[in-house]
């Protein structure tokens, strides 16, 4: 189970703040953390970023990867910023990941800097118009995505397929469309296509004491399904031990009595 | 239509280590594809096969083995050069058997000066070996890692009742070290796991599955070596990556068909032949099942299963 760290986020005021301020050592402290507690990949949230865009992702990407080495998911819509961040971005552990393309035509540019850069991508199961219905839709979108993909010469591989997990204190039927979506993208193609999900989108709006919870049992449901990445916190001890121990369930890694600790 | 050869390539890798010094160093491990399927990826290393030689005359072999060594088994520094000289050996293990409470209770003194001499008798790499008493060989061990510090070598078997002082001495000496545990894959990772915590490094670390003789449960042998080989490549499990033993001689050379003699059993072949055969077949399945390391007795045993490695790497 690739685990992408999403603590780097322009949300958070901490981060914000030390973006502000070029300030590297809270940024890398969050980084470091994330990727002993088993990150793949380390989520670089610089949001629009619509003031130095290009400066503050080569920044973000260059102190990261000075602390870890690993490879980062560059997760903002502009893309003369993203592009700065793949220039940037030391492949060495690991093929960049982009957040993400979707099925709207503002977002396909990010599919051509895909090819361009050699990195893999996101690519949300959403239109220009409203929200997928059900899993059957968000396979016609994936469809779409991925034959665009082809025309700007991304590899089928590279391509995460993202259902989007909507909240489910306000649309709880359609936390069962995005499993079942999970399974259905992996059929598109052979080998099947990756897929990946933004885990606490699923605990979004309901009381703190509840979001873990909820997080870890609905992760529990996608990876039975075959889910590949989560973009989730991997300092949530609770998360991470839901997840090893599913992965032992699922005979992905073998057990010893110590498998929590590895 | 064209045949094309399916190919499964893996992530994972069996660690490399070395053992020995100056230019007899033994390398082991490193390959990314189970055994001999070179085609599929790197195989760096050939399965290395040991001599065994105990710090005791070997009263307890069968005629077979025990007489090929009769001349010098009586000193274990003469049955080392033996090996290495004659026989040309390209690793030896000395198994401290003697040091067994109930086999002379030798003392851990003892030991030192005995490897002490091999030592300086011989240069192929040497491992070192107690007598799988748990709390005898926690001393025992730890003195024989001391006493061939600088030698690199490998020293075992640390278990789950002992392996604490044992990694603690290997550490501070600088040895590789065989970790055992009892056929069971579970346990081997964990072995591996709590080894490692303790800061010594998996790319020094052997697993021994633990052995068995055709006949004697060889088949759950294979298929813990097996899963173990699996684990390392196909899932990637750090744990479960180091080069792998297999202690064969010692499982061989007590069962009955490698022990009874023509007279009770004339159907069963010539003694001799049959000693032999046993042997290199066990380790021929211990090869096959991705062994990196073994350990044996009978000269022409070695000999046999030698060829055969160099047929499946030609």
């Amino acid at each position: 189970m690739i685990i992408i760290g999403e603590k780097i986020s322009v949300i958070a005021k901490k981060v914000r703040e030390a973006m502000n301020a070029r300030d590297p050592k809270p940024i890398q402290e969050l980084a470091l953390a994330q990727w002993k507690a088993g990150a793949y990949f380390i989520d670089v949230n610089i949001g629009p970023a619509e003031e130095n865009g290009e400066d503050l992702m080569k920044w973000m990407v260059e102190s990261i990867q000075q602390v870890v080495r690993a490879p980062l998911c560059l997760d903002t819509t502009n893309a003369s910023a993203l592009e700065a961040g793949l220039k940037a971005h030391n492949n060495e552990w690991g093929k960049a990941l982009i957040n993400s393309t979707s099925n709207d035509p503002e977002r396909f540019g990010m599919l051509e800097l895909a090819a361009k850069h050699n990195a893999e991508i996101i690519a949300l199961t959403v239109g220009k118009g409203g929200l997928p219905a059900d899993a059957e839709e968000r396979c016609g979108i994936a469809a779409e995505i991925m034959a665009r993909a082809a025309e700007f010469g991304v590899a089928l591989e590279d391509i995460y397929l993202d259902p989007l997990i909507l909240q489910v204190c306000t649309t709880q039927d359609q936390a069962m469309h995005s499993i079942k979506a999970i399974k259905m993208f992996q059929e598109l193609n052979d080998p099947p296509m990756k897929t990946v999900v933004g885990l606490s989108n699923i605990s979004n709006g309901v009381p703190k004491h509840l979001r873990s919870l909820l997080d870890r049992v609905y992760l529990t449901l996608l990876m039975y399904e075959g889910l590949t990445a989560a973009i989730a916190n991997p300092l949530d001890k609770d998360l991470m031990d839901v997840m090893k121990t599913t992965e032992v369930f699922m005979n992905k890694t073998l057990y010893a009595h110590s498998y929590l600790e590895m | 239509m064209s045949f094309v050869v399916p190919k499964e390539s893996f992530n994972g890798k069996v660690l490399a280590l070395d053992f020995g010094s100056g230019d007899k160093v033994l390398a082991l491990g490193g390959e990314s594809s189970l055994p001999f399927l070179s085609f599929e990826g790197q195989i760096p290393n050939r399965p290395v096969i040991a001599y065994e030689i105990q710090d005791c005359p070997p009263d307890d072999w069968p005629e077979t083995v025990r007489n090929v060594y009769k001349e010098v088994s009586g000193d274990p520094v003469g049955w080392a050069k033996y090996c290495q000289d004659t026989l040309k050996a390209k690793a030896i293990a000395l198994r401290l058997v003697s040091t067994h409470p109930d086999r002379g209770d030798r003392s851990a003194a003892d030991a030192s000066k005995i490897i002490k001499d091999v030592l300086a008798a011989i240069n192929v790499p040497l491992i070192i070996l107690g007598s799988n008493h748990i709390e005898k060989d926690a001393t025992v061990l730890v003195a024989a890692a001391e006493a061939a510090s600088g030698r690199n070598c490998i020293i075992g078997k640390a278990q789950e009742g002992n392996y604490k002082t044992i990694v603690a001495a290997a550490l501070a000496h600088n040895h590789k070290l065989i970790a055992m545990s009892e056929l069971d894959i579970n346990l081997a990772k964990q072995l591996n796991i709590l080894i490692t915590q303790m800061g010594f490094d998996k790319e020094k670390l052997i697993t021994d599955p633990m052995c068995s003789a055709l006949g004697y449960g060889l088949e759950y042998t294979y298929s813990v070596m097996e899963r173990i080989r699996l684990a390392g490549l196909a899932q990637n499990d750090a744990t479960m990556q180091p080069p792998i033993l297999g202690d064969v001689g010692m499982y061989v050379w007590k069962i009955k068909e490698t022990v009874a003699s023509e007279t009770d059993v004339p159907d069963w072949g010539t003694l001799q032949e049959r000693g032999i055969a046993w042997e290199a077949m066990t380790a021929t399945a211990m090869v096959l099942a991705g062994t990196n390391l073994m350990i044996m007795r009978h000269p022409r045993a070695i000999e046999t299963v030698g060829k055969t490695i160099d047929e499946l790497t030609a």
